[in-house]
């Protein structure tokens, strides 16, 4: 692959904006790295002197994705991902902006390994990749981190990765003292003890297959704690990945009660059910687990009308090893940023999200939760964009990832539209 | 010409369930059952159709009974039979189950018998492995040879199995036993109940084909089978239940419960019992009490269901 950082225009072009609620055709003219213009109105612009000219035609341009929970293994699980690899599936998924997620090993709860992190993507350079810092030291749940100099360092939002902080009084103190710092906080709810030992979705599935189930409530009981909490600290709060009808519910009221709130969801809780999982299939075992299918069209309608905000990846790579075992003793999580875009162009083609929504929760309101200057075309912006075939059909597999773990739940997909070409700061990183 | 066989091809190649099974998969394999019952009660046991044949039992969880239960019906078909239990196994090391695996199919055996803790573990490692596999048990998932058993038993006493109201009580959330007799007696046309408090129910029971009671009188009602099920004392502590003194005076089967069932109601238990717990010891060793005659069949309907799997893999002798 030949890095260009050569000014272009991208002619011919669907242009989609949703930070512009922009849908025409048009052109994406790029200089010294930086979006000049983006659409009908780009064809006026002129060629910059010694541009090249990109013909798009049938293909469409949209910002970059902007992932925001992302798990690298490194630090710590380099056998899993590093964040080279981690970068290139990026790349190969149209994420040009991604969240890495704390529970590494150190774990990212001091400045030194936000700056390892700053340090090891300079070197790579090619998506931008955001460390989120631990809301507690070493994800104990009992002591804050250095919130104020973790921000400083860069961290974009705290979060306790896997983990949820469970001592209410801590949270509150975490939330509250974020709020000074203007950060966001994103967790991942689930009441250890109501969630036992559970494997998989709670459900007719789970007790013929003779597993234990997670109640839906593990995950709504602490999401509405910390709805409340948001209330009393008046912080900003987004509930990283909801999977069920009641917490989409949860998340409305909220948001009707004009609280600073926002949800997410895993591209799996929106493209898969727990029937997937049929006779134990691990890569499947994820969390929050593989729902009912009454709760996926929930998630799928939250999405549209936008009680659900942003569509994460939710990339968790595991090695063989730990997920070449029986259902219950294997680990949760799927890679996803390679099949992001892809699994999410689903809901396109059904009819279920109108396309102009999809992008909007794949990039601008991602790029807004986590505070990004990502997520849209408009003039001035870094020129961090994908060009995409919407309709291109293609079977995954698995030996094309980038991804150093192969875990995808995706596996012999079949799947329709796919990205032709990555650029970031005006720079092609993947494709041609 | 050959003699016509005397049973159909048993179109499985492994027995990992009785989900998956056909009513007459079911009806074949007791009725193989019913004459492997002769075999095993002339004073000479020994028939020669496994002859020559290695049988692996690959036990991660210790069960004396079910082990020894297969060990016979192997050995009474002429099979060489080994015994791999997880005390002596490098599974203890650290060795995952699908390399267990991997080096048990480089010895070649013809079948193995797996019991594991983890639910689909059998089906994991049929996946793996070159031969037939048979699950004795795979966490709270199945138990499809002691439903055989259970059916054969009560086929033996009631002559049928459709029809017949079976109350199948105690832990059946955690039971494997209860959900192969479930997907059993179900295909087989018997009504079923369900009786245990509700912590012990799994979610969707009625969904699962059985009438859920919470009250033990009330459920076993007129009932022709009463099968009880084991309640682990682990369950007290973690709260499912809350006492044994508790459990037996509402749940378990004494005297004064199995009057409201009808007169000739078989009790049956899969074993080990707990005497005080879920049974009283007087209804245990009591007239309408199968239990013994439980173990005898489950050699039979092993022996049974070993013949048909390996029967339908005569083949693969001949190529090799």
């Amino acid at each position: 692959m030949m890095p260009m950082t050569d000014d272009a225009v991208y002619e011919n072009a669907r242009i989609v904006d949703p930070a512009r609620n922009l849908d025409a055709r048009g052109s994406l003219v790029v200089r010294e790295g930086a979006i000049v213009a983006a659409g009908p109105e780009a064809r006026n612009q002129g060629v910059p002197e010694g541009a090249a000219r990109i013909d798009c035609a049938g293909l469409t341009v949209m910002p970059g994705l902007v992932d925001l929970r992302v798990h690298i293994g490194e630090p710590g699980g380099e056998h899993r991902e590093t964040i080279r690899s981690a970068c290139a599936a990026a790349a190969a998924g149209g994420v040009t902006s991604l969240v890495m997620m704390p529970d590494t090993d150190p774990v990212i709860d001091d400045v030194a390994l936000v700056e390892f992190v700053a340090r090891t993507v300079r070197e790579i350079d090619t998506v931008r990749v955001h460390p989120a810092a631990a809301i507690t030291k070493g994800l104990a749940g009992a002591e804050m981190t250095e919130m104020g100099n973790l921000r400083e360092a860069g961290a974009v939002m705290f979060t306790e990765g896997r983990q949820t902080v469970r001592d209410a009084a801590v949270m509150r103190r975490a939330m509250t003292y974020a709020r000074d710092l203007g950060a966001p906080i994103a967790h991942h709810t689930v009441e250890a003890d109501l969630a036992g030992n559970g494997v998989m979705n709670e459900g007719l599935l789970a007790s013929w297959l003779g597993l234990p189930g997670i109640a839906r409530e593990a995950e709504l009981l602490p999401l509405e704690r910390d709805l409340r909490l948001a209330r009393l600290t008046g912080a900003t709060y987004h509930a990283a990945k909801i999977s069920c009808a009641m917490s989409a519910e949860a998340m409305r009221r909220a948001k009707a009660a004009g609280l600073a709130v926002t949800a997410g969801v895993s591209i799996n809780n929106l493209a898969l059910n727990e029937n997937d999982i049929g006779e134990y299939r691990t890569f499947f075992k994820l969390s929050p687990p593989l729902r009912h299918e009454d709760d996926r069209l929930a998630m799928v309608e939250a999405l549209r009308n936008g009680t659900v905000d942003a569509i994460c990846s939710d990339h968790d790579p595991q090695d063989v090893d730990t997920k070449r075992l029986p259902f219950a003793e294997a680990e949760d999580g799927a890679v996803g940023l390679e099949t992001l875009l892809s699994a999410a162009l689903r809901l396109f083609h059904s009819g279920d999200v109108p396309l102009m929504r999809l992008v909007d929760a794949l990039t601008h309101r991602p790029a807004r939760i986590a505070g990004l200057e990502a997520g849209t075309l408009m003039p001035g912006r870094p020129a961090d964009f994908i060009v995409v075939d919407l309709d291109e059909p293609f079977v995954l597999d698995p030996a094309d990832l980038k991804s150093k773990s192969k875990n995808t739940a995706f596996d012999g997909a079949r799947l329709t539209g796919r990205v032709r070409r990555t650029v970031v700061a005006g720079r092609t990183v993947f494709g041609a | 010409m050959a003699e016509p066989a005397p049973f159909p091809v048993f179109a499985h190649r492994h027995l990992l369930g009785i989900a998956g099974l056909s009513y007459p998969d079911i009806a074949q394999l007791l009725d193989r059952a019913d004459a492997a019952v002769d075999i095993s009660r002339r004073r000479l046991k020994k028939s020669a159709v496994l002859r020559g044949l290695t049988q692996i039992n690959l036990f991660f969880e210790a069960s004396t009974r079910t082990q020894a239960s297969f060990e016979l019906a192997g050995k009474r078909l002429g099979a060489d039979v080994m015994n791999m239990s997880v005390g002596t196994s490098s599974v203890k090391k650290g060795e995952t189950l699908i390399d267990t695996a991997m080096t048990l199919n480089a010895m070649h055996p013809d079948i193995l018998i797996v019991r594991h803790q983890a639910a689909g573990a059998a089906a994991l490692l049929a996946r793996k492995v070159g031969c037939a596999v048979i699950n004795a048990g795979d966490g709270a998932h199945e138990h499809p040879t002691q439903a055989l058993l259970d059916a054969l038993t009560i086929r033996r006493h009631k002559g049928r199995l459709d029809g017949l109201t079976v109350a199948i009580c105690g832990d059946i959330l955690h039971s494997r036993v209860a959900r192969s007799n479930m997907v059993l007696l179900n295909i087989m046309g018997a009504q079923l109940r369900a009786v245990g408090p509700s912590t012990l129910m799994p979610a969707g029971i009625e969904a699962m084909g059985a009438r859920h009671y919470a009250r033990m009188q009330d459920g076993i009602r007129g009932a022709d089978v009463v099968m009880m099920l084991r309640l682990q004392r682990e369950r007290m502590t973690a709260g499912f239940v809350p006492s044994v003194r508790e459990y037996f005076r509402h749940y378990g089967l004494d005297a004064r419960k199995l009057a409201h069932a009808a007169t000739d109601c078989l009790v049956m238990h899969p074993g080990p019992m707990n005497r005080g717990v879920e049974i009283a010891s007087e209804i245990a060793d009591g007239p309408q009490s199968v239990i013994e005659e439980q173990v005898e069949m489950g050699v039979a309907v092993r022996m049974a269901v070993m013949e048909a799997l390996l029967d339908a893999r005569k083949w693969e002798g001949d190529a090799s």
